[in-house]
Parts: C-alpha cells; structure tokens; sequence
C-alpha cells in the first residue's frame, strides 16, 4: 500500500493526533507515547469525528470499592457517547468484535532533503548539508 | 490538530431529506451576565449577592461535568468562544443546516426556573428567560421555536406569564419539570393546565438530573449511569398523577409532550394502570374511560435518547403499542447523548415512517 506523508513528528506530541485526508477519507494519526497509531476519522457507532475526543486511560476494577487505572493515554473516548476505543488496536473496550473503527499501518521514516549545495558559479567554498527529519507516514 | 468543523453524517442526511423538525434544543446563554438586558437591575444585583437558592441537593456536583464537560458533545464548543449551545451562527453550521431541520423547539434547561424557591426571583427569570429566546433566538433565525418558562410552584404568575408570551406565536409549549413540589396532577397545578388548554399549548415536560426530589424512589443513586436513567422515572410519577387526579377528565384537549423521558416504558406502565382500574376503578370515580385511553390521548413522546432494543425490530411493537402518531424526533443537541438522525434508528422504517416521525407529528401537535 502506498505511504502517504502525515507530517514531522514534532507536530505532533505525545497525547496529540493530527488528521489527513487521503483519496477522500479523514484518517486520525495519534501520538501514543511515542508510537503513532492512525484510525479512521470516524466513529463506527454514529459517525462522530473521533479526532475530537479526549484520551484517557482504563480505569478497572477487580472487586468493588477497589479501582485502578491502566494503560493511561491509551484508549480514545468518543467526543459524543463516550465508546471507548483501544487506540493501539480501533476495536471499543465493551464490544471489540462488534464495534471497531479501522486501522492503518504506520512507520516513522528519516526524509532527507539536501540543502542548497551550492552553484558552479560561486566561488566561495561551499559543503553539502543534509537536512534530517523524522516523518510519520501512514499506509493507506 | 484539526479543527475543520463539519457534520459527521452530513453525507447521510439524504434519508430525512424531506427536512426534519428536532423537538428538544438546548440553547446556553454565553456567560452568567447574558440574561442581565432582560432582569432588572434589581434582580440582576439580588443574582449576584444572594445567587440562586434551588430545590437541589449534591450543589456542587450534580452541575457537571457529567462524562463531558457541561454534559456537552466535545466537538460542540464554538470555536468563537461561549459554551455549546450559546452560538446560533455555529449551532446553525453545526446542526440546523447540515440535518435540514425544519423547526427546532428550545428547551432552556440551564435556569432551572422550576426549582428556584424565591418565588419573586423566580417569576423575573421566567420573563428573563422568555424575552432572551424571543430576542436573541426567535427574531435571528426562523426555524426556532420557544418554550415558555413559567414559575410552576406559583401557577398565578405562571398564567401571567403564558398570557404575556403566548400572543407571540413563535412559543409553542409551556416548559414544567418533572419533579415538582407535588405529582404533577395536584389540583394546585391546574390553572397552568386551563391556560395551556385555553391557548391550544401542549405542555413539555423535559426529564432533569436534579431536583428536590431524589430521583429514584429508592434515594439519590450513586452513579451517573444510574442517574442518566432514573431521570426517566419522572415519567411514570407524572402520567399516573396527571391520570389519577382526572386532569384530561377536566381539561379534555389538554396535550402532554415528556420530552427526554423515553417511551419503551410507557405501555407496560399503562397495562398495569388498566388491570387496576378494572379492579380498584371506584376509588377514582371521576375517571369515566380506562387510563391508557387517556394516556393514548393526550400523551406524546420525543425520542432522544431512543431506546435501542438488542432486536431492533422489537421497537416497532414498541411504537404499534404507543401510537405511531405519537412519537416526535429529538436530538438533544447539543448534549453529548444526543441523537443523529442519520443514525437514531436502528429499526428499519419506510420513508412513510420516518417522515411522520420525523417531521408530520410534530407539525400536526404543533400546528406548524
């Protein structure tokens, strides 16, 4: 699949998401402690935009009066009813078989771009630099 | 971060294309001083030394959040500033337009005019609250309607009130809270209903998280799960009262529109009031037909939030029991269980179907 360039890692902090549009369909690219996991921009119950939600964590409980929270900045809440998406898999906490939103493939790349290295012309001496910076890319 | 705004669904609105009209809208206003033009400046100083004094428990609690701040869809905040609801020109790019909504019927919640104990106080929020819809509302977009807030605990100002409001027609119901001082069917109550009746309103009696009365009959729950549903028990406390006291025996045309009250439970609640009326009936000797013809008659339902059975075509049994003419589409916008018209069916229904739940109801109670 092809990758498609979602922007530099420093726009997007741990925490964050941005969105993309590629051919026609919003995907949500979320910075998960340092992992970027992208989801379709929309929620499977009632078709909200799930990059407006909030991200919290898991709070469980074994027995009541007892609780705990796991996996903090894991699990998307939807912005309207409050389903609660894994975002490092798109499935919902309560039916993970039933209600899932996509998921894409995603990879951290270096882009190069060589800067101005210089014109035949000049007669300074010149040194090429190569510019380096970590993208996110998503497969789509 | 994005902040593109646009409606999720706006693609999917082709199947209620015909226009729809939303019965339950909640407007805000954008900051505490927003009612001030409409009080005078002696009640706006009393607001701010002595505040409001609520039929409420849980002060500090139950006023949000409640899973979203202000209760609100997260995507409802305007992006020019003011809390959901408070920005018409947003409320209509986000809401109005996309889902072409006909008319939307305000339900000014925030005041809760029905619950505050100064009954002076009370009556200048009631007006405050009725001049704020006309001025800032009604005369801005033509697809708005009003409900008109009225004291209910001092039904002679509310009468005031509903005769002052309903020359302009643009009001369409008269806003009372479920949880009253007393059921709802008391006979303190009734000159609110002669009025309605006199000027052809139905009354709108939206479900609310708090008031002076716990909201189950067994306390105040723990839980906002809990709560979220047992605002619906007003329901039965209002149907059976407004029956029993011979309320429509009194005032025959008298309509009753529970808004957010849900509607799933209203035909086992009305079997059950039959079988004792067969039995028990001479107790109330001035009920002269079995209460779910009253019920049948003079009741209708907003949708939000629909009941969603696990087979969703147990629904249509639901709506065959009720009266399909009864049903009258809502969304709540802009709270965060509100529901998408696109979406809010999980039951097939024929364009027919839809339509008259949609829209046709709502324009035969309203007179639209």
């Amino acid at each position: 699949m092809p990758k498609e360039r979602v922007g530099l890692v420093s726009e997007i902090p741990p925490g964050s998401n941005k969105v993309v549009t590629v051919r026609g369909r919003e995907i949500a690219v979320f910075n998960v402690g340092g992992d970027f996991h992208a989801l379709l921009n929309r929620c499977p119950h009632e078709g909200a935009k799930l990059s407006r939600g909030i991200i919290v964590g898991l709070p469980e409980s074994e027995v009541p009066g007892c609780y705990q929270l796991s996996r903090p900045g894991e699990i998307l809440r939807c912005p309207w009813h409050g389903w609660e998406f894994d975002l490092r898999t798109g499935k919902s906490h309560c039916d993970p078989q039933g209600l899932f939103t996509r998921q894409y493939k995603t990879s951290v790349e270096r882009e190069t771009s060589p800067d101005s290295c210089g014109d035949a012309g000049l007669t300074a001496e010149t040194f090429p630099v190569i510019v380096e910076e970590a993208v996110v890319l998503v497969e789509v | 971060m994005t902040s593109v705004i646009e409606s999720p669904s706006a693609g999917a609105v082709t199947k209620v294309d015909a226009g729809i009209i939303d019965c339950d809208v909640h407007p805000l206003p954008k900051d505490s001083k927003s009612l001030y033009p409409y009080l005078a400046r002696s009640w706006q100083e009393h607001s701010e030394q002595f505040g409001t004094h609520l039929r409420q428990p849980f002060i500090n609690t139950t006023q949000y959040p409640r899973t979203a701040p202000l209760i609100c869809r997260r995507d409802a905040w305007p992006p020019a500033g003011g809390p959901p609801g408070s920005d018409l020109a947003f409320m209509q790019q986000q809401h109005l337009d996309p889902f072409h909504i006909l008319k939307a019927i305000l339900i000014p919640l925030f005041g809760n005019v029905a619950s505050e104990r100064n009954q002076d106080f009370a009556r200048a929020l009631a007006t405050a609250h009725n001049d704020w819809q006309v001025a800032e509302w009604l005369d801005r977009d033509a697809r708005l309607r009003a409900s008109l807030v009225v004291t209910q605990d001092d039904p002679v100002a509310a009468v005031k009130e509903i005769e002052r409001c309903a020359r302009d027609g643009r009001f369409v119901q008269i806003m009372l809270a479920p949880r009253s001082s007393e059921p709802l069917g008391r006979r303190r109550y009734w000159p609110i209903y002669e009025a309605a009746q006199a000027y052809g309103l139905p009354l709108g009696i939206h479900s609310y998280g708090i008031g002076g009365h716990a909201s189950t009959g067994g306390g105040w729950p723990s839980f906002y799960m809990e709560e979220h549903y047992a605002t619906t028990m007003g329901g039965p406390a209002v149907m059976s009262s407004m029956v029993m006291e011979g309320v429509f025996e009194e005032f025959p045309a008298l309509k009753v529109v529970l808004v957010e009250i849900g509607f799933a439970w209203v035909p086992s609640f009305a079997w059950r009031l039959d079988r004792l009326w067969e039995r028990l009936g001479d107790e109330v000797p001035h009920l002269t037909r079995p209460p779910s013809d009253y019920i049948r008659k003079n009741f209708w339902y907003t949708t939000q939030p629909m009941e969603e059975p696990a087979k969703p075509e147990a629904l249509r049994r639901c709506f065959d029991w009720l009266g399909w003419d009864r049903l009258l589409f809502s969304t709540d916008y802009p709270h965060w269980d509100q529901d998408d018209p696109s979406y809010a069916f999980k039951v097939k229904l024929s364009p027919a179907e839809r339509k008259q739940i949609c829209r046709g109801n709502a324009e035969n109670l309203y007179r639209f």
